[in-house]
């Protein structure tokens, strides 16, 4: 009984918390390794459509974005509410799709160019017609490979 | 003694103790600005373009699958209406064709899917088509690696994959959309 109480006495309890950076750290590490910055600001809306044959793209430095919507409310009196393109951040023509092709080929190592892929992330209420310009666009630009953002089918 | 170099031991180490601060900040910092993307799609490899009208290729009737997708977002399979529920069987049972149909197609190789859409077409059904086409060669290259390897496609090493894709290639056509319906 004696002894317990000298324990006590001498050395108040305290938790161990030497690893806790050591987890913090893990978090960290697994958050920097996810993440993707926002790379542009939403001038279109997109709500891309859901299907069950996904592939996931892997190497991000060599996957661009092309956004095909209709722009959000607060940009509705600059472009309108018919369905548009933006590349990057802003709202661009079909003329510039080489253009911003030819922009992400540089910045990439020439053997790794034929596997750039082109993201199509498009709203799933666009109609065909500004798409099938589009990949015509990107077949005149040899940017064959596309990707038809989708989201995973919960069934 | 003892306790006199236990306390030496001490005061040489840092302060860890702020480094759990740190940590904690980066760590809100990124959970902040993550989105965690999903970067999934469907992945396709568009033909390369020609500004010269392209050969007609006269194919047998049999090896044709086509699909037609009005602007009302109506499928027209093989000339008669269909469902998108239906499409993965047919097309399935057109490349494998089991029976040997003389309506279906000769050999999985020559089997071809034609796809034609209208300019007026929603992106939504245009997906739902293209996943279904997707979904019966990805099922059929699935059974024919477990017949020939006993495991799943997704499992295979390249070169196996090779085998299978040679044995079942996927051949999806893409006809110039017409322009009936498109709203502005």
């Amino acid at each position: 009984m004696s002894r317990f109480r000298k324990k006590r006495g001498k050395s108040a309890p305290t938790i161990q918390t030497a690893s806790l950076p050591d987890i913090i750290f893990m978090l960290l590490f697994f958050f920097m390794v996810v993440t993707v910055l926002r790379d542009a600001e939403i001038i279109v809306q997109v709500t891309t459509p859901e299907a069950t044959e996904l592939t996931s793209l892997e190497r991000k430095s060599l996957v661009h974005y092309i956004y095909i919507g209709r722009p959000v409310e607060r940009y509705q009196h600059i472009y309108g509410t018919s369905p548009r393109i933006q590349m990057g951040d802003a709202i661009r023509g079909l003329d510039d799709i080489a253009l911003f092709i030819g922009e992400h080929r540089l910045r990439v190592p020439e053997n790794q160019v034929p596997a750039i892929t082109t993201s199509l992330r498009v709203d799933r209420d666009v109609t065909m017609g500004i798409v099938g310009d589009v990949k015509t666009e990107l077949r005149k630009a040899e940017q064959y490979k596309v990707n038809y953002s989708t989201r995973p089918r919960i069934e | 003694m003892a306790r006199k170099s236990a306390r030496d031991r001490m005061s040489n180490e840092i302060n860890a103790g702020a480094m759990a601060d740190i940590a904690f900040l980066l760590l809100i910092f990124f959970l902040v600005t993550t989105t965690i993307m999903e970067d999934k799609g469907i992945l396709v490899r568009l033909p390369p373009w020609s500004d010269e009208e392209p050969e007609i290729v006269d194919l047998n009737q049999r090896n044709v699958f086509s699909i037609l997708v009005n602007a009302q977002n109506q499928l027209l399979v093989r000339g008669e209406p269909a469902r998108v529920g239906d499409l993965k069987e047919r097309a399935m049972e057109f490349i494998m064709n089991p029976n040997d149909d003389p309506t279906l197609s000769e050999s999985p190789q020559r089997a071809v899917i034609s796809l034609k859409n209208d300019r007026g077409t929603s992106y939504r059904t245009y997906i739902e088509v293209y996943n279904e086409i997707m979904a019966a060669y990805n099922s059929l290259r699935d059974d024919a690696s477990r017949a020939r390897f006993g495991t799943a496609y997704d499992n295979l090493e390249l070169e196996q994959r090779r085998v299978i894709r040679e044995e079942i290639p996927m051949i999806i056509s893409e006809a110039e959309p017409t322009d009936f319906g498109e709203e502005g």
